[in-house]
Order: C-alpha cells, then structure tokens, then sequence
C-alpha cells in the first residue's frame, strides 16, 4: 500500500474549486484582509528602521544556500554535536517514520497526554492524529493553534493558525470545547487569553513530554532553537521530563554568528517586532536541569528531493516567517485552507508540490497557478526566494506531466505556431476582426466558453479593423 | 538613436492607438523609430502558464529581430519584465539588457521627465506589477505624469496591490481574479478620475473591462497615449 503525504488534506478539492468556495464566505474574507492589511503596515515599518536590510537578506539566503549546497556534512556535524551533549539522534525519511519514532519515544515513558509547541514540521507529518490513533493526546499551547485544535478546525496561517477566525468566534468555540471556561467570559483578548492561559497552566504542571519543533539546529554546538512570542512553548521546553523535537533538515545553520542575521531577519518580516519576545536555545541535555531526555528527530520528508531541483531548491531557504502569505493578494481573498496544506499562500505554492512530490496529485498541481505572478512575495521574501520564478517553474513541470492532447496544451501549440510567423500572426489578427459583429460599442460583452470566464465580469475590447502593423505599413512601408 | 519599437502582440492587435502614440511621442523626442514588421510576441503568456519550451522560439527570434538596435522600447511592462529578466534564461539574447519599458526609456535613457505633453484630465495612475517589481520604475512614470500640462493626478489608494489580470490566471482562476478586480475598480472609482492609466495594456484591459461593465465612466488610457497628447494634436477618446 502507498502511504499517502499528510502534506496535503485528504479531500481538498484543487484550488480554483477551494478558493471559490473560500470566497462566498464573507466573514472569513473580512477577518483576512483586516489581519493582513494589519501586519503588512507593521512589518514595513519594522524593516524600514534597518538601514541593511537588503545586505541582510543577501545574508540570509547565502547562509542558507551555503547549508544546501552542503546539507550532508552539517547534518553529520549536528548529529555529532547533539549526541555528544546527552541527546539522541533519530533519522526520518517521510512523515510514517517520523511519527512511528515519536509514538515509540512517547510509549517508553508511559504517558498518554503530551503538550506541543507549535510546530510547522510536525503539523506537515499530521503528527497529532498519528498520536491519537497511538491512543496518545497531543495539546497544542499556542494560543492560536489552540484555538485551531479545540475549534476541530484547520490552520489558515503558518504564523497565526487561526487568523480567519475573529474574536466572537474564539469566544464561542472556548465555551464550546473548552471544560473550565469562565461562565461570564466575554469576547476581550484579554478574557480569551486569560481563560486559554488558566487552561493551559494545569497541563503544563502535569505533562511530563514535550513535543516541539526547530527554528534553527546549530551544527557547530548541537543547540536547538525555537522562537516565538507567547512563553507557553517555553514551559514546554523546561518542565517535562523528556523533549521530544522534530526537525525539518533543511533548518541547520552552521554555527552561533548565523542567527545573528536571521534574529534579525525573522520577527521583523513575521510579527514586526524588533526581536521575539521568547528565543529558547537547549543543547543536548543539562543533568538536574530542564528535560533530563531529549531527542531529535531529523526529518526529510520531501527535502532531499526538493534539494534535487536546481530552481526550485531556493524553496528550503524559507524560515517560515510568513510575510508572504501577509503581502499575497490572492492569500488575503481566498484564506489558508484552500490551499488545503499546513503551507498556504505564495510559500505553500511552491512548497506543498514538492514535498509532495507526486505528478498524479491534481490538488498539488494547482496550487502553482494559484498566482497572478504579482512578486509581492518575492518583494518581502527575507531570505529572497524567488517565488514567481519557482512557481513558473513547477508550472512547466505540471505541463510536461499532462497531456498533450488536453484543450489547453493544444490551444498553447497552436497558438505558439501562429506566433512563430509574423505572416501567420498578421492573418490571425485579421480573421480576429470577425469579432467585431460580435461586438456592439466597441466592446464585447460575451464570450463563448472559456472566454465567458473572462467575459462573466469584465468587456473586452473589439479589435479595431486596422492593427498596428497594417497601419505601420500602409503609412511607412516595409522599413 | 536607432530605436526598435516592439509593440507586442496584444497592443499591436488590440490597442494599436498606443503603439502609435509610442512612436509619436519618441520621434518628437528625436529617436528614429522602426517597426520590424516581422515581430509577433514574447512569449510571456506561454512561459507564465508552464509553456516554457513553446516560448523558447519567441525569444530567439526577439533576438535576432531587434539584436542590431540601440534599444528597444515597449509599450509594455509585463513584456518589458519577460524580455529582460526571462529570455536571457531561454535563448542568449544580448537585447535584453537594452530593451526598455516606455517610461524607462523616457527618464534613463533619454533623460526628460517634460515631454511637451497636454492632457486636461482627471488622471489616476495604477503602477502594474511587472513594472512595479520586476523592472522597479518606481517614481518614473509619476514624475513623468506629473509634468503633463493641464494634468490633474490623484493618487489610487492600494495603489500597488494586483489588480488580479495575471494573465492566464484571470481565467484559471477567475473566482480570484474577479474578488481583486473589485478591489482594484472600487479604489480607481473612488479617486473619482475620469482616466485610469497605466504602463500596461493588459491590466488596463482586465481593469478597463470590468470597469465598463459596471459603466463607471472611467476610462483606460495608456501612459503613451498622455504623454503623445499635445494641444496641437490632443488625445480623443473616438480612437480608443
Ligand atoms: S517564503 Fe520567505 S516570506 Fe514566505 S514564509 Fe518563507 S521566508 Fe517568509
């Protein structure tokens, strides 16, 4: 049996059909463009204070690029570093032996309920349901992702999971899911995170794992380090006994100089602070202080072979900051399911294909035309990964697995032909002038299909009976 | 200078007022403009929509047809963008690096920002993406609008948020598309402008479209065919 990549939702339908439906929901598509026109502000003003912006982003992406080109070695070289501090070290292919690992590790200790720190990796693997068919609870403490896990929802952000809910909603689904919710709790953030912190206290003080992800691995020490804004993934980190990390690969920097340029670069592209308020940083483990086990798992899941892609390699730069999705026009209409990944928006595009890395997969082959190719994102990348160039890229890789029977790539050949001969295209564009009687003041109101997608809303311009070049040379002659 | 115009294939069928207004406005400066007849297009639609292999001949050939020119001006962002940052990664094409988007060409090359141009009109400008990003003009084409006689420009707010056309993408997804679209017409009627300009015949086509639809009022107008207008010869919305 082929086990499918949890990467992508079982049941999401391809995106022009997700985002469709995304867009009839007029609450969903208020609550986004208030949260996303919000933090687009913020976050120019933030990266507008450095004068060195564009020199750290250089930065930023050489360092990455630099990790890439050498992925192996720094690997073995964390792994050394981990293993000689007290911690282990565990390799996972895809997202079944990654979660299995984890299932072990959490059934050696005995315990059934573990708490999370939110964790991109570990959402992409479907960690928490592979736990709960283990028969263990996963809890998730992020504020957000909280909100996610008791609202039995799914994320719409990879920083906000729950930015297209708003606070009326949150209310609810506290009173709804949650057992200790104040009788009187009204829709105030400062209510909400009372009531959210009340009840994630008792499961800190009681939960002896931990599960959480990996902003950075530190090759040259073996640290690990996790940034975020709330603390509760710090009383994560500190009060279990056992900690149990799932790392993407493609986090490993070489050593403490490299975070200096992605402290940087981080908060201020993903909440435009100037720094984050909590930066946890373990190495291995501290006898008589914090987790006395801690385990790494290293997970590939779709890494290698992105790796493999000389244009879309740049994808692995990304540190998840999620500026991208912020600054995306289409993100800010459709919201984050329809892109029917824990990655949405411009880095889901491109991401979520390849790491599912499978041709056959029509929802993950849409997802690379989900853009009008605007280069917002590329524009407010901090690692500058050139999305639109990637996304043209696994266009061209979608095309080649069709077939070239379909409309669409006949109607493009056909079209390449006429265009190959200025001869040919001179004719088309006089046979073109029967759409004149088509037409009635100069514009055309209606197409037969698929032009009536463009014609539903918008006119079209009737061609002129004299094109350019006709009028070119009847007036200049053949120079 | 030698200039070679390449009108594109969408304004030379569509709009062929602003390839006129072009090589108006670029011999008043004092260019020397031709139009190698055998042009056709790009290949910006097949590259973006994953035809990558079915534009590699187009831009041989742009190369070949326009490699012995000074420069090369389009009326164009979006084909200006392709040209330069695409083709070289196609086809060797030593034009690229010469090849300008019309206000570019205007303000580097030739060095003017006051064209001689007179427009008494209500204006609001849409800065296209491609221009916007991947050439970066910036202030370019407003610096040039702004020293138009008679000119009244106001500003579009969200001015630089996509107006949705992304080419193949408006038909793709057209849901999507048509969601931005609104955006983009709500704000352009908002300036309460009797023009919406743009470098970009495309975008003006998606914007113009829609906004003709719901008969707004608002009308289309390329940069060139402003910057051509003088008060000898002003612009006349009977050739749009
Ligand atoms: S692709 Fe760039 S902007 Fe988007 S989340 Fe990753 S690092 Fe941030």
């Amino acid at each position: 049996m082929v086990v499918r990549n949890p990467v992508t939702w079982l049941g999401t339908p391809a995106f022009p059909k997700a985002a469709k439906d995304a867009l009839a929901n007029t609450q969903l598509r208020r609550n986004l463009r208030n949260a996303t026109s919000t933090i687009r502000g913020k976050r120019a003003a933030a990266v507008a204070e450095l004068p060195d912006w564009e020199r750290l982003r250089a930065a930023g992406a050489a360092i990455k690029d630099e990790v890439l080109a050498n992925l192996d070695t720094y690997l073995i070289r964390l792994e050394a570093a981990v293993t000689a501090r007290g911690g282990t070290v565990h390799w996972a292919r895809d997202a079944a032996e990654a979660n299995a690992i984890a299932l072990r590790l959490i059934r050696a200790t005995g315990e059934t309920e573990v708490v999370k720190v939110k964790s991109m990796a570990t959402a992409e693997i479907g960690l928490n349901e592979a736990l709960a068919e283990g028969g263990v609870t996963a809890i998730e403490t992020d504020l957000a992702e909280l909100i996610v896990q008791l609202g039995e929802d799914r994320p719409s952000h990879i920083l906000v999971p729950a930015i297209h809910r708003n606070r009326a909603e949150i209310k609810e689904i506290f009173q709804r899911a949650m057992p200790d919710v104040p009788a009187d709790l009204t829709s105030e953030p400062r209510a909400l995170a009372e009531a959210a912190r009340r009840h994630l206290r008792r499961k800190f003080l009681s939960a002896k794992v931990a599960i959480s992800g990996a902003n950075f691995g530190v090759a040259e020490t073996g640290s690990i380090v996790v940034v975020e804004s709330e603390g509760n993934g710090r009383m994560c980190l500190t009060l279990p006994e056992t900690l149990i990390t799932v790392m993407g690969i493609e986090k490993v920097v070489p050593s403490w100089p490299d975070l200096e340029v992605f402290l940087q670069l981080l908060p201020r592209s993903s909440t435009a602070e100037r720094m984050n308020p909590y930066t946890s940083v373990w190495t291995g483990v501290t006898p008589g202080d914090g987790p006395q086990a801690f385990h790494l798992i290293l997970l590939d899941n779709g890494r290698t072979a992105t790796l493999a892609d000389e244009v879309g390699r740049q994808s692995l730069r990304c540190i998840r900051c999620s500026a991208c999705l912020n600054v995306c026009p289409v993100y800010e209409r459709t919201g984050g399911e329809a892109y029917g990944s824990v990655y949405p928006g411009p880095i889901g595009a491109i991401l979520t294909p390849q790491l599912v890395n499978d041709p056959k997969d029509k929802q993950a082959a849409s997802l690379p035309f989900a853009s009008s190719l605007c280069g917002a994102c590329y524009e407010v990348c901090p690692v500058s990964i050139n999305i639109p160039e990637v996304l043209t890229h696994l266009r061209a890789r979608v095309v080649e697995n069709k077939s070239s029977l379909a409309p669409e790539a006949i109607a493009m050949r056909a079209l390449a032909w006429v265009m190959a001969d200025a001869k040919r295209f001179e004719r088309a564009q006089q046979a073109g002038t029967l759409a004149r009687f088509l037409g009635r003041d100069g514009k055309i109101t209606r197409l037969p299909w698929p032009g009536s997608k463009w014609t539903d809303v918008r006119d079209v311009p009737v061609p002129p009976a004299e094109s350019f070049r006709s009028w070119w040379r009847r007036t200049r002659g053949d120079q | 200078m030698r200039v070679g115009l390449f009108a594109t294939c969408l304004t030379d069928t569509f709009f062929p007022e602003t390839a006129k207004a072009t090589v108006r406005l670029l011999e008043r400066l004092g260019c020397r403009v031709e139009f190698p007849l055998a042009q056709t297009c790009c290949g910006q639609m097949h590259f973006n929509t994953g035809y990558a292999k079915q534009a590699k001949p187009l831009a041989r050939d742009y190369a070949e047809l326009f490699g012995d020119y000074d420069a090369v001006v389009a009326p164009s962002g979006s084909c200006t963008g392709m040209v330069r940052d695409i083709h070289p990664g196609l086809t060797a094409s030593p034009i690229a690096a010469r090849t300008y988007e019309l206000s570019e060409f205007l303000v580097d090359v030739l060095e003017v920002t006051e064209v001689g141009a007179y427009f008494p009109h209500r204006v609001t400008y849409h800065p296209t993406c491609h221009s916007l990003r991947m050439l970066g003009v910036g202030e370019k084409p407003l610096r040039l609008l702004r020293a138009v006689r008679g000119l009244d420009l106001v500003e579009l707010p969200e001015s630089s948020s996509c107006c949705g056309f992304g080419g193949t993408f408006a038909v793709k997804n057209a849901e999507t598309s048509t969601a931005m679209l609104t955006d983009k017409m709500h704000h352009v009627i908002g300036t309460a402008a009797e023009v919406l300009t743009a470098g970009d015949n495309s975008c003006l086509m998606h914007i113009g479209g829609g906004l003709s639809r719901l008969r707004s009022g608002v009308r289309p107008v390329h940069l060139a065919e402003i910057l051509a207008s003088t008060e000898e010869e002003p612009w006349s919305s009977a050739t749009r």
